[in-house]
């Protein structure tokens, strides 16, 4: 049985991949996914806008209320150093790359075109195998249009990717006119691979306190539909490898993953809710289907079912939506089933 | 002039280099002005940084000065090399130790940044009342006078010492020197080095006690020995001054530097000549350079080495033509025949002439007189002053200068119109706000100019009284020749207003000179700023013909994202405005600088910085000044006509700055003032205020509750009052079940806001239509000043809320804040975490409290002048107020306690045994025991009116301590750094005790009046001075160690979490017949975070579990019943959840990631062990009785 994939020009023991989470926010975590049996580790995301508010921050209070009282001229001692840049994450990068055996993907999540090429640089530098640009931009200003925003999604990544020699897989939201479009010209501006996709961030109403919450839910498994549906459409017309990262709890949304076309199936809410023990399970859940199924490799499976490859591609198309829709019919307690 | 080794430093940090380079243990305790010198050595020891002898020394702070100089003398017995550094009340608190450390002839030197000591009152402030009450323990004192000295005598004194075996005091004058930035040279390691002889420190080393070679020291000597084992050290001390003086030569072998123990400066012909110690000499040596160009012949001696006294070097360095000697003494002795100085430079003079070895002829006529005390200015027109003194027939002894008594008529005149700045000297003043960052962007302008060029620099920096929308003035100075300028400036070249409302409130230009340039601050363009400005500035720019220019800071700090923060783009508008660097370089410079001091702080910060740099030149346009004058007179600072007496005559000068012309008669005699004066002051500082919705609030108080400065107000008043309210006012029918027929209003004193936004954050009422919109809401100032003046006005005069009333109950928070606060408008910190705690106290027992207040945060902003914040009811009754000192907050508490109950007790035995006279009954009632308040009260009037003709002494008596029969309440109110550190003993004494007093300890887990260093009560795992690596111990759980006396009342509270509870707490501890202990978190400036969110960050410390509420009860133990009760629930959220929304927290997490992880997670099992334990002890059946 051979589970090998090849993912940005990577090639990886098997096809779960875990995703940007907390999980890989320090080097033991990384270590405790390789030991979990990661054949690579996707790290958290290095926010720009974070590294900039964290130097302001620091800048804000270490100054405030200073200079301005005989006896307290300052509330703080000085350290010598802090480590509000990039430095914390390059580092680990550094640790990743020494203590660990498999590839490390570096993730980053910039605000300006400066930021984005300095620090891609910066990751490659420090020794990421490939990396992972989530591009998460909330277009809430209803004056820019939307090819504006497209324009500045493929300028990130044709700026970064020139910048960098290492492959580059760029992750996004689902919410473009047209993602075969944007797929299509991301391959064009030198991307790798794509990540299907970034989950927005949709906060909560606390109706008691009549306030905003932020309020991250983990992802459950029919959240893979989206993806699933897009990666077959995709796989065979763009010239990108794919990753789904949304609703992989299981081999099943593995399996569906692969035959859609992807590359790899990342998953970080199931091991967040469930340890890092899931990622051999599914493996091996994976592998015992793929033998009673009498599958030989995951490179045998990838894309068999995209759209290319589906004996009815309208299943993806708009008929299918017709379908499905007119499948439901009421039961006799007339809800729908 | 070059200079080898050049560093911009103040005096703190250039005595703390030497004294870090030359010890092995230093043990220290914040005190001001000297924590600089502990701080900085904490700082270095946590960076690693070694010693002369390539290690790194041992820092440690202790729980008092008392305590520090026990480790110091141990750590001497154990042979290290060990210093200190204090001040005033430390030095005080030392002296016990000293005695012990030179009657044993042991080396060290003691780093003093000499201060005043509180007498009538307290002053942060430089003399030399704390060194010269040390005078008697045996250590030498030997005085700098400047940042360059207290560098280079640090090493001197530790030189001299390790000779002499006689302990040293360095000291030099408190922050006129140790907060002085003056450029130096810095002594380098193979200097040091040189002066500090191994074989010196290896006898010190010998000395140690060591059970190899065991001796004991420290014996009991009995009236056969004592007085001649206190005669063995005279040779010592003989031989002292003479080791002192081989040492300066010394030290000016290896650096060129050279001093003497007495050193005169002057006229080698002077007949009067002044005798002084400490920066004063500075200036004394400019006036005298004058005056002798003048043609006068005038000279001062610098006394470097007080103890021991040389009379014979003092008369050696005396110009043999001097007649007439005046000895300045920067302290005060009440009822001795003159000062300390005074006293020796008589007799040594007296003892030379008799003795015929001085060399002058005849005996000169010696004066003495006192200057410069708590800061007072000392300039070169009072030397003049003295010197013309001197000069008449009878000059005047036992005088002062600075000052005009005109009660005991000590003082002299002098002429301050005569100014002696030199001409080749840039000087340059700023006025600024502390928030506005003025002060930082000086001192790295003066470390550009010191160290980029050959001039020689020199910053002093005045602040004000409040911890809130302070006025910070700088004041600098440039030049090619030393600076001995020692006071502050009096003609400027340069003149820079940081902040445009500071035009209109101060005489901003009084100090320029002609043709010097003006650079304002200004949000209005160039071309328009001129019809604004007041009047008289007006006047001035055009009398004294300054360049005018403006820059508009703020725009260009919106445009770079550097919010309030104006520094850099001031500080850019300077270099380009003065000359005093060629433009580019100084840009260059301002860039390099802003590299260095933002870098760790990370990218952004320093880009937001170039940017501004970048901008600022653009944004500085020059003024065409008009010829004509169009400006309104400036709103001269007026004080209400309602005012007392002493308000308008006294209060109003200190708070319009001109507190130096008070005369002494109009100051109190022993330091006892009016309360209630800060409502007269009316500060204005708020940028914007809270303004109410009447429709939907809820009336719930919690707004009044938690402001800071108690300038929101509820009141329930029938509705006739509101005749002849202003246009607009606002009411809404109140809330209250028994009280719907009246009228509810919340108004705030916009005057008195510092707009700290805590009311807007708790306010739980929102629009239902616009959540975002609540009962009340922040607008901007201007729009809203005049209206709510109005309104307050109104407000103030409308019925307040009977306290005596029976209904409504004052056991909820809606109640309790109808009741008026008598502590009210103080200058703490905007959005400060403790004052709503203090306030509750006058809100439900002002009336009758009496408060006994630890030197702290609650001290300064409870006490300090100009106003003070502790106020009077209608019925002219509230809280008397009193601090005694840091240490001692308990038992002066409890000593009050004594005395009522002593009071109570003897006024008890008298009306039993005037029973008679006074009538059965009211006797039966004045002897009941614990009686109702105000029974209580109409029970003493009615026993004054019968006694309002007394006789007989019993009766006249009985009449004066009639009062101590209305209950009072005492409470005990202090920070952590008392009750934790330093007034611990006593706290445990009187918590023993049994005794009905109420302690508060406003726990902010830091030292916040000194600046944040670590007590007892910081937590593990947070970042604060003197724990620059992150206190690893964690903290201490006082709580639960009064609750092992059993009769002890203690409660934990934490107003953000519930405010119920703490209210609750409050009204038990006072009813609790015996000592009580409330424990309230307050948080604070000093924990680096957005004080609006205060009150969130108080229940995030309650939720994770740092901060269980609880109450112990020992009265529900007479009850049978557990005395402890917890409050809050189980720790809910991960302790980092709490931790990292602070910056003491989340800084050791940027600076040292590894050691934060471990000391978090240490400090999450700490808290959820804690509660654990609490636990436990609730849920034991038996009372812990």
């Amino acid at each position: 049985m051979n589970l090998k994939t090849h993912y940005l020009g990577l090639e990886l023991a098997h096809p779960l991949v875990p995703s940007a989470s907390p999980l890989s926010s320090d080097i033991d975590g990384i270590r405790r996914l390789e030991d979990a049996g990661a054949p690579a580790v996707v790290l958290f995301s290095l926010f720009e806008e974070q590294i900039n508010l964290e130097s302001r921050i620091l800048d804000h209070y270490l100054a405030y209320g200073t200079e301005s009282y005989a006896e307290a001229l300052s509330y703080f001692p000085q350290a010598e150093q802090y480590h509000v840049g990039p430095d914390g994450y390059l580092n680990l990068i550094r640790l990743a790359k020494e203590r660990t055996g498999i590839p490390i993907i570096a993730n980053l999540n910039g605000v300006s075109s400066g930021g984005w090429t300095r620090y891609a640089r910066m990751m490659e530098e420090a020794g990421a195998d490939a990396l992972e640009l989530n591009i998460y931009y909330l277009p809430t200003n209803p004056d820019v249009e939307g090819s504006e925003i497209e324009r500045m999604y493929i300028d990130v990544v044709s700026e970064v990717v020139a910048s960098v020699r290492i492959p580059v897989a760029v992750k996004v939201g689902p919410y473009f006119s047209s993602i075969s479009n944007m797929a299509k010209r991301f391959a064009h501006a030198g991307a790798k691979g794509l990540v299907l996709f970034n989950r927005f961030y949709q906060p909560d109403f606390d109706l008691e306190a009549l306030e905003v919450k932020p309020n991250l839910v983990l992802s459950s498994p029919h959240e893979l539909r989206l993806p699933l549906h897009w990666t077959a459409v995709l796989y065979g017309r763009v010239p990108l490898d794919f990753a789904i990262t949304s609703g992989v709890h299981s081999h099943w949304e593995v399996l569906k993953a692969l035959m859609a076309g992807a590359s790899v199936a990342m998953t970080a809410s199931e091991l967040l809710a469930k340890g890092l023990g899931r990622i051999r399970e599914i493996v091996s859940d994976l592998a015992t289907w793929m033998t009673e199924h009498e599958y030989e490799s995951v490179r045998q499976m990838i894309g068999s079912m995209s759209q290319i490859n589906v004996a009815e591609p309208a299943a993806f198309e708009r008929a299918n939506y017709m379908k499905v829709l007119q499948s439901f019919r009421p039961d006799s307690t007339g809800i729908l089933v | 002039m070059t200079m080898k080794n050049p560093i911009t430093i103040d005096g703190n940090e250039a005595a703390a280099t030497v004294a870090y380079k030359t010890n092995e243990v230093i043990a220290i305790y914040p005190i001001t002005p000297s924590s600089t010198m502990a701080e900085l050595a904490d700082q270095w020891s946590a960076a690693g940084k070694p010693n002369l002898f390539g290690v790194v020394p041992l820092v440690q702070e202790m729980q008092s000065e008392g305590g520090a100089a026990g480790a110091v003398h141990g750590s001497l017995q154990a042979g290290s090399l060990t210093t200190t550094f204090t001040a005033s009340q430390g030095l005080l608190l030392m002296i016990p130790n000293m005695f012990k450390i030179a009657g044993e002839l042991t080396s060290t030197v003691f780093h003093v940044s000499a201060r005043a000591i509180a007498a009538q009152g307290l002053s942060i402030f430089g003399d030399h009342s704390d060194i010269m009450a040390a005078r008697s323990t045996g250590f030498a004192i030997l005085l700098s006078n400047s940042v360059q000295e207290a560098h280079d005598f640090a090493l001197i004194a530790q030189a001299a010492t390790l000779r002499a075996r006689v302990p040293f005091i360095h000291a030099f004058d408190g922050f006129r020197t140790s907060h002085e930035v003056q450029k130096i040279e810095m002594l380098t390691d193979e200097e040091i080095r040189a002066m500090i002889p191994e074989d010196l420190v290896r006898a010190h080393r010998d000395r140690a006690l060591n059970p190899e070679r065991p001796v004991i020291r420290g014996t009991a000597q009995n009236p056969d020995v004592y007085f001649q084992g206190r005669e063995t050290v005279n040779p010592f001390y003989a031989a002292a001054p003479g080791i002192v003086q081989q040492t300066m030569d010394r030290f000016a072998e290896v650096t060129g530097r050279r001093y003497s123990l007495f050193e005169y400066f002057g006229d080698p012909e002077a007949e009067r000549v002044l005798v002084m110690m400490g920066s004063g000499a500075e200036t004394a040596e400019e006036a005298i350079e004058a005056l002798n160009a003048q043609g006068e012949r005038v000279g001062v001696i610098k006394v470097r080495l007080f103890r021991p006294f040389s009379g014979r070097d003092l008369i050696a360095a005396m110009p043999p033509t001097v007649k007439r000697v005046a000895v300045l003494d920067r302290t005060k002795e009440p009822g001795a025949n003159g000062e300390p100085l005074y006293q020796d430079v008589a007799a040594a003079v007296l003892e030379a002439v008799v003795d015929g070895t001085a060399p002058f002829q005849g005996l000169p006529r010696v004066v003495g007189g006192r200057y410069g005390l708590g800061s007072k200015e000392f300039t070169p027109a009072m030397v003049k002053g003295v010197f013309d003194e001197l000069a008449k027939p009878q000059p005047k002894n036992h005088f002062t200068v600075g000052i005009v008594d005109d009660v005991a008529n000590t003082s002299i005149d002098y002429d301050s119109s005569w100014v002696t700045e030199p001409d080749d000297v840039v000087k340059a003043v700023f006025w600024g706000l502390g928030s506005d960052g003025t002060v930082g962007a000086n001192k790295n302008s003066i470390k550009i100019i010191g160290e980029e060029t050959d001039n020689f620099a020199q910053g002093y920096f005045v602040y004000d009284s409040k911890k809130s929308g302070s006025v910070t003035v700088s004041h600098l100075r440039f030049g090619p020749r030393k600076i001995k300028s020692t006071y502050l400036l009096q003609k400027a070249d340069f003149v820079a207003v940081h902040q445009f409302g500071l035009v209109e409130r101060y005489p901003v230009l009084d100090i320029a000179r002609v043709g010097a340039t003006f650079l304002l601050n200004s949000p209005i363009p160039a071309d328009r700023v001129w019809d604004e400005l007041p009047e008289d500035v007006q006047r001035q720019i055009l009398e004294k013909r300054l360049r005018f220019f403006t820059v508009d800071a703020y725009e260009v700090a919106r445009k770079t994202n550097m919010g309030s923060r104006i520094n850099t783009i001031m500080q850019v508008a300077f270099f380009a405005l003065s000359g005093v660097l060629p433009r580019d370089e100084a840009i260059q410079k301002i860039r390099e600088a802003i590299q260095k001091t933002y870098g760790r702080r990370g990218e952004a910060v320093v880009r937001q910085n170039f940017a501004a740099v970048d901008m600022a030149l653009d944004h500085i346009h020059e003024v065409r000044v008009p010829q004509s004058v169009t400006g309104k007179p400036r709103k001269a600072l007026a004080v209400s006509e309602d005012a007392p007496e002493f308000v308008r005559t006294v209060t109003t000068e200190l708070i319009a700055g001109r507190g130096d012309a008070l005369p002494v008669s109009k100051m109190p005699v022993d330091g006892t003032f009016p309360t209630g004066t800060a409502k007269w002051e009316k500060r204005n500082i708020a940028l914007e205020a809270p303004v109410w919705d009447e429709n939907l609030c809820i009336q719930c108080g919690k707004c009044s509750l938690v402001c800071p400065h108690s300038v929101i107000r509820t009141k329930i008043y029938p509705e006739a009052e509101l005749a002849g309210a202003p246009e607009g006012f606002r009411s809404a029918p109140a809330k209250w079940r028994e009280y719907s027929d009246r009228r509810f209003t919340l108004q705030l004193s916009v005057e008195d806001c510092t707009g700290c936004g805590l009311c807007v954050e708790v306010c739980p009422a929102k629009d239902k239509a616009n959540v975002s919109r609540k009962a009340l809401q922040m607008e901007p100032i201007r729009e809203i000043h005049d209206r709510e003046v109005a309104f307050w006005n109104f407000f103030d005069r409308l019925t307040e809320y009977p306290k005596n009333g029976s209904s409504p109950k004052f056991n909820t928070i809606k109640n309790v804040q109808l009741l008026t606060p008598l502590f009210e408008f103080s200058g703490a910190c905007a959005g400060c975490g403790e004052t709503p705690y203090v306030k509750l106290v006058s809100q439900l027992f002002g009336d009758r409290a009496l408060i006994a207040n630890a030197t702290g945060c609650s001290s300064i902003y409870g006490g300090n002048l100009p106003t003070t914040p502790w106020t009077t009811n209608k019925d002219g009754r509230g809280p008397a107020w009193s601090n005694s000192l840091f240490e001692d907050n308990a038992e002066f508490g409890y000593g009050m306690r004594l005395a009522l109950d002593h009071q109570n007790a003897y006024a008890k035995a008298l009306v039993a045994k005037l029973r008679d006279r006074i009538r059965h009954d009211l006797a039966e009632r004045l002897l009941a025991d614990r009686p109702a308040v105000e029974e209580a009260r109409e029970n003493v009037a009615k026993l004054k009116e019968i006694l309002a003709n007394a006789v007989t002494p019993e009766e006249k008596d009985l009449l004066q301590v009639a009062d101590a029969l209305i209950p009072r309440s005492v409470w005990i109110i202090g920070g952590d750094g008392w009750a934790y550190d330093i007034g611990y003993g006593g706290l445990d004494h009187v918590l023993a005790s049994g005794r009905n007093v109420n302690v508060l300890v406003l726990d902010t887990e830091v030292y916040s009046n000194t600046g944040g260093q670590a007590s007892k009560s910081t937590s593990r795992g947070a970042v604060a001075k003197f724990a620059a690596g992150g206190k690893p111990a964690a903290k201490k759980d006082l709580g639960r160690m009064a609750m092992q006396y059993g009769n002890v009342y203690v409660a934990q509270v934490a107003m953000g979490a519930s405010d119920a509870q703490t209210l609750r707490a409050f009204l038990e501890a006072e009813a609790y017949d015996g000592p009580s202990l409330i424990i309230a978190y307050a948080h604070c400036i000093a924990h680096g975070i957005d004080m609006r969110k205060g009150l969130d960050q108080q229940r995030l410390a309650v939720e994770c579990g740092h901060w269980p509420l609880y109450r112990y009860n020992p009265a529900l133990a007479a009850e049978g019943k557990n005395p402890l009760q917890i409050d809050s629930k189980p720790p809910s959220i991960p302790y980092k959840d709490y931790a990292y929304n602070e910056t003491r927290y989340r800084m050791l997490a940027q600076s040292n990631p590894d050691v934060a992880a471990v000391l978090l997670a240490q400090a999450e099992t700490d808290a959820r062990s804690r509660y654990a334990a609490l636990q436990k002890m609730a849920e034991t059946k038996e009372s812990s009785q």
